[in-house]
This record gives C-alpha cells, sequence and structure tokens, in this order.
C-alpha cells in the first residue's frame, strides 16, 4: 500500500490573493488545510526605527504609508499621541474636520476591502463598483492636502490648512468632451463640504447597489457563510479588535467606548454580527460604511456653519504663516526653529488607540524629552488578525484561505511596519 | 476616566503589595512596574479577577532604554521667558516617571505589555526590566494567545528571549538575518545590502555602501517653567 503523506504547499508571496507580500506555507491534507504557517516581513522597512531618527513631524508621513488604504487614520493615532504628550488640544473645528476624514477614510477602507474580497472569491462588478466611489473620496483627499493617498494632513495641534472653498474641476481633454465634462462638473461648483454632501445624500443608494449584488447572493453566501467561524471568547484571546471583534458578537467600538476629539457628540450606532463568520463580517463591514456616512453628514453640517481656527496658535509648535515671517523677525525664528529642530516633547509616555477602520490601532510613544520620539510602537491591528490565520483556516477547504485573507482585511504596510 | 485610573492603581497597590515595585499614573493611565518572576503570576490575576478582568492583551513590545536621555549636542538651558519649543504651560507637573529611576540600575531591556479590559473598559501598562546581557522573561502566550507574535516580533527586533514560547523564531526580519535591529546600537541603515549580481546571475549579499547622515540632531532642551521641584532634586 503506498504511503499517504501530506502535501505542504507555497503560497504567494506573488499571488493576487495574498494582499500585498503574504508568504503562507500551507500543510494540506488533500484539499483540507491542516496547517499554515504565515511568513510575514517582506513589507518590513523597520518605520519605527526611522521614525526614532527624525523629529516628530517628519514621521507624520511614515504614518500613511503604514496601512496604505486609511491613511488619514494612521496620522491621527500618531498625532493624538503626539498631543497627549504635549498637553495641546486642538481647536473644535480641527476635530471635527478630523473626525470627518477618519470617516472618510473608513469608507475608503471599507471600498476598497469590500472590491478585493469580492474579486478575490469570485464576484467581479462589485470591484469596479466600489472603485467608481473610491474615487470621489480620493479627490476629497486631494482637494484637502494635494495628494491622493499619503496626505499628511493632520498635525499634531489640529490639521494642516482649512478645507477648501471651492472644488477642482475637470477640463475638457481630447478624451472628455465639454458636454462630459459640464456632467463630471456637476457636483463640483460649490465648495469641498457641497461637494462631500453630495456624495454622502447619493452613496446610501450606492451601498443598497453593493448588498444587491451580494447580500443574498448564492455564490456569495456558499463563500462566506459559516466560513471561519470564530467565537467570542477566542476573538478576545486572540487580540481581535475593530469588525473583525464585533462580527463574532462582542459590542466594542473606541469611538464609542473612549471616545475621542468629538465622536461623543455624534450619533452612531455600533453594528455588530452573531456567528462571528466571514459573512457576519461581511455584514458588520457594510452597515459600518452607513453609520460612517452618517457621521461624515453630521460633520459636513456642522463645518459648513461653523467656521473657526483649524490649529492651534502656538509658534513653539507649529509653522507661522508665510506671510507673517515676511516682515516680523520672531515668526522668522520659529519658522527656522520648528524646520531645522522641531519641538521638543516633555518627558513621558502614552498609549494612543484609534478605532481604525481594520481596529484598533495603537501609538506607543516613549519621549525622553528630545526633539525625536525615544520609542515609537505601532500595535497594528492586522498583525493580531493575521497572528490568527493558522487556527481560522484549519479544517478548511484551500479556497476558503482565499476567503479568510480577505476577511481579515489584510494589508501588508501595517503589519510588516 | 481619571475617576477609574485612580481607582484601578489602588486596586492594583492592595491586591499586589507583595510584588509590585511601582504603580504610576501619568497623564490619565495607569503602569505598573514588575519585577519579571512575578509577571506570570499577575498577569493570571489579572486576566482571571473579577475586579481587573483583563480580558484582551493589546499589545506586547520591546523597549531599549541604553541611550534613554542621550543627546547629539548639548545645548544650553533656555530662560524662563525665553524659547520652550512647543512646551505647553499645561500642568505636567508629575513629570515624574518611573522611567528615569529605574535606568540607573542598569536595566538595559523592558517589555511593555498594554492590556484592554473589555469589561471595566479600562486600559493597563505593565512594564518588566530585564536584564542587560541575556534578555530573558517568561511567556504569557498561555495566558493570551494574541502574544504569540508579538512576542516573537520583539525576540526578533530585541533578541528577547521568552521562555515557554511555543514556537520562538523570527517574524520580520530577512531569512538568515543577523542581529537584532532595534536594538538601540545597531545601526538604521543596517549592515548588509542586497542586490543582482549579473556575472553570478543571483542576487547577493554585500556590506553597506550608503552612510547614516543625521540631518537633525537629537537635542533636549529643559524647560524651566516645567520644572518639578522632584527634577531641581535631582539636579542638585
Amino acid at each position: 500500500m503506498p504511503e499517504i503523506r501530506n502535501m505542504t504547499m507555497n503560497f504567494g508571496p506573488q499571488h493576487p490573493a495574498a494582499h500585498g507580500v503574504l508568504r503562507l506555507i500551507l500543510e494540506m491534507d488533500g484539499e483540507v488545510i491542516e496547517r499554515a504557517d504565515p511568513h510575514i516581513g517582506l513589507l518590513h522597512r523597520g518605520t519605527e526605527k526611522l521614525a526614532e531618527s527624525k523629529p516628530f513631524n517628519q514621521s507624520i508621513g511614515y504614518m500613511d504609508r503604514l496601512d496604505y488604504v486609511s491613511m488619514m487614520c494612521n496620522e491621527h493615532a500618531y498625532v493624538m499621541a503626539i498631543e497627549k504628550l504635549l498637553g495641546v488640544t486642538p481647536p473644535i473645528r480641527a476635530q471635527y474636520i478630523r473626525v470627518m476624514f477618519a470617516e472618510i477614510t473608513r469608507v475608503l477602507n471599507h471600498l476598497m476591502w469590500l472590491g478585493a474580497h469580492g474579486l478575490d472569491i469570485g464576484a467581479m462588478t462589485i470591484f469596479l463598483y466600489c472603485f467608481r466611489e473610491r474615487e470621489d473620496l480620493m479627490d476629497c483627499y486631494e482637494a484637502v492636502s494635494g495628494t491622493r493617498m499619503h496626505a499628511t494632513y493632520f498635525r499634531p495641534g489640529g490639521v494642516y490648512r482649512d478645507l477648501p472653498s471651492m472644488m477642482p474641476k475637470y477640463e475638457a481633454s481630447k478624451w472628455h468632451n465639454q458636454e462630459e465634462v459640464d456632467r463630471l462638473n456637476d457636483n463640483r461648483q460649490g465648495s469641498l463640504l457641497d461637494f462631500i454632501t453630495s456624495f454622502t445624500d447619493r452613496f446610501p443608494n450606492c451601498i443598497d447597489e453593493y448588498e444587491t449584488l451580494l447580500t443574498d447572493n448564492r455564490i456569495w453566501k456558499q463563500r462566506t457563510v459559516g466560513i471561519a467561524e470564530v467565537s467570542p471568547e477566542r476573538a478576545l484571546q486572540l487580540g481581535f479588535t475593530g469588525p473583525m471583534l464585533r462580527g463574532s458578537g462582542i459590542e466594542w467600538d473606541l469611538r464609542k467606548k473612549q471616545p475621542y476629539d468629538v465622536y461623543d457628540q455624534l450619533d452612531f450606532d455600533i453594528p455588530v454580527g452573531t456567528n462571528g463568520d466571514c459573512y457576519d463580517r461581511y455584514l458588520v463591514r457594510v452597515e459600518e460604511m452607513r453609520q460612517s456616512n452618517r457621521i461624515i453628514q453630521q460633520c459636513a453640517a456642522w463645518l459648513k456653519d461653523n467656521p473657526g481656527p483649524v490649529m492651534i496658535d502656538d509658534h513653539k509648535l507649529v509653522p507661522p504663516r508665510r506671510e507673517e515671517m515676511k516682515d516680523d523677525m520672531e515668526s522668522l525664528i520659529h519658522h527656522f526653529k520648528l524646520f531645522t529642530e522641531g519641538y521638543c516633547v516633555p518627558k513621558g509616555e502614552v498609549y494612543s488607540a484609534v478605532e481604525h477602520p481594520k481596529g484598533e490601532f495603537g501609538i506607543y510613544l516613549i519621549s525622553d524629552g528630545a526633539n525625536k520620539p525615544y520609542r515609537l510602537k505601532i500595535r497594528a491591528p492586522g498583525f493580531a488578525h493575521l497572528a490568527s490565520i493558522n487556527e481560522m483556516v484549519k479544517g478548511h477547504m484551500l479556497a476558503d484561505v482565499v476567503a479568510v485573507i480577505g476577511t481579515q482585511d489584510i494589508v501588508f504596510g501595517e503589519i510588516d511596519r | 476616566m481619571t475617576d477609574t485610573t485612580a481607582n484601578l492603581a489602588a486596586k492594583l497597590e492592595e491586591r499586589f503589595s507583595n510584588e509590585l515595585i511601582n504603580c504610576v499614573i501619568d497623564r490619565d493611565e495607569v503602569t505598573l512596574v514588575l519585577p519579571a518572576e512575578h509577571l506570570l503570576s499577575v498577569c493570571k490575576v489579572l486576566r482571571d479577577d473579577e475586579q481587573f478582568a483583563f480580558s484582551q492583551l493589546s499589545d506586547v513590545c520591546g523597549v531599549d532604554y541604553s541611550a534613554y536621555g542621550q543627546v547629539d549636542w548639548s545645548t544650553h538651558e533656555t530662560t524662563s521667558t525665553g524659547f520652550s519649543r512647543g512646551r505647553q504651560a499645561a500642568d505636567q507637573a508629575q513629570d515624574a516617571d518611573a522611567v528615569s529611576e529605574t535606568t540607573d540600575s542598569n536595566q538595559r531591556y523592558a517589555v511593555v505589555y498594554h492590556m484592554l479590559s473589555i469589561k471595566h473598559n479600562i486600559r493597563l501598562r505593565v512594564r518588566c526590566f530585564l536584564a542587560d546581557e541575556y534578555p530573558r522573561i517568561h511567556s504569557v502566550t498561555e495566558i493570551w494567545s494574541s502574544a504569540d507574535w508579538f512576542e516573537r516580533e520583539a525576540f526578533d527586533l530585541f533578541g528577547i528571549l521568552f521562555d515557554g514560547h511555543p514556537d520562538l523564531r523570527r517574524l520580520l526580519t530577512d531569512y538568515g538575518f543577523i542581529g537584532h535591529p532595534f536594538r538601540k546600537d545597531f545601526p538604521l541603515e543596517g549592515n548588509v545590502e542586497v542586490r543582482y549580481d549579473p556575472d553570478k546571475k543571483r542576487v547577493v549579499y554585500q556590506p553597506v555602501t550608503i552612510t547614516n547622515r543625521v540631518l537633525v540632531p537629537r537635542v533636549i532642551r529643559d524647560d524651566n517653567r516645567f520644572f518639578t521641584p522632584q527634577e531641581e532634586q535631582n539636579d542638585a
């Protein structure tokens, strides 16, 4: 009788469903996974070590590049940590802007997740639908910060600049004639806030479209229902946070439980799953998009009515305006010192966590009183999630590995750091 | 939160009066400093005791304190009216941190645990200082499964050994990597680099050809406005 041996299979790192550079060593018994051993670190850039060698503000840009599909949420945790050490509070308008952009980022992230997850397990159209809406949100990023992804918009003490009063418009070209361009520019006539409001009015219908494609779709359910069930106890043990934890039925959301900025003044609900399988986590994330849409709506309405400063008025911490520098000696000195040396942060250590689209994103910052962090530790939600992949895929088929990677919302920028 | 942190600190001090070195509240966060040998027993209580119920371990990280408070440039102190570099006149008076006191006793490494109690909605930080030469500590994987990768990462980056860890391998660095890159004596630019060698037709490792340039030196500005009485005593 021939000897039957388990097969060891290499998955990735160059595999479209590996969401970047995941290398999985799978031990298979036929089609069934016995053990999965992820090899990570292919995208390790040593962000934490690099941050130790730079003044505080210069590392904000590194934060964008951690989880590169939810850029501003990463910045949010980092600037909040610095603010906590310094003991400064940003102006209320800045807090509303941050919350609004954090929620725009959440929608961006969930759209990317939904599109990619759908594509991974066999749905094509959803990807195109999601990227259609992502484009508009990317334009919001661009309007406010000048870049479409790595914004570096949040700063300790507020945000870099106020919301623009007009939205950039398309111009006619040999690919788009004037008529087409007019149609595209239809909702770009007013300010950025008008554009965001028109988006939020439209977006619930878009989510309905996604749900029509997927929620009751027989194939979608076959691929997700009952796959990788995690009990609430195990979810806590494994360090799950965010939608992964809520999918397992634990009502835990830092925006509600430990509110930061102005989340305590906004009205939204926390969706919770019951079975803790891939399908529940899908439902939780889709509902989160609706709730984020509500938050964006409330913030946009508030911001329209309440103009004001978006940065604290302390030139030891934020650079003075360009015009002031031209004829004020002290402003020039402040500017020079800030850009050659940065600011010193008092001794101490803080842990600041935000409800990142993927879970709890924490920044642990130790300062020894210098102008650079002494130690920066990034607590990435995806890191804890990926660590559990062995437990989640054990006993499932090979094709379900893809569904599990999708449901964990893996992005290697934050896991490898 | 202020009330609850004080409450938690009081409870911790009462419960762990035998093991505890130090329990500090700073910026509304509670830090418990423990001797490494008590870690496991304390963590079990922290998870299982109803009054703590820290059901989740959010984070484990290593810290290398060997360069703490060192600067590239020594500068003069500022005047009480002059520059103070972004330090707000907030009440940072309670700047007394356990760190500077304990680093004197030549304990270079520390492992820092962040835990979260969903039941009581509160966080706790536990720090254990470790010996200089071969830092080792007991693993907490049997208490919280999430510690698995966090400890592997701390081993990889700092060379801290975790006794009882089921699978202590390198996690983030390259296959066959030598050294522990997040130690303060490991150069920022690394020791080796890779390139494709057209003659050998494969990727080869070679010593780094770049040098690290410090564009902004590390400075510490003492601010007279925030001198606490305790610090003045230390300086005197």
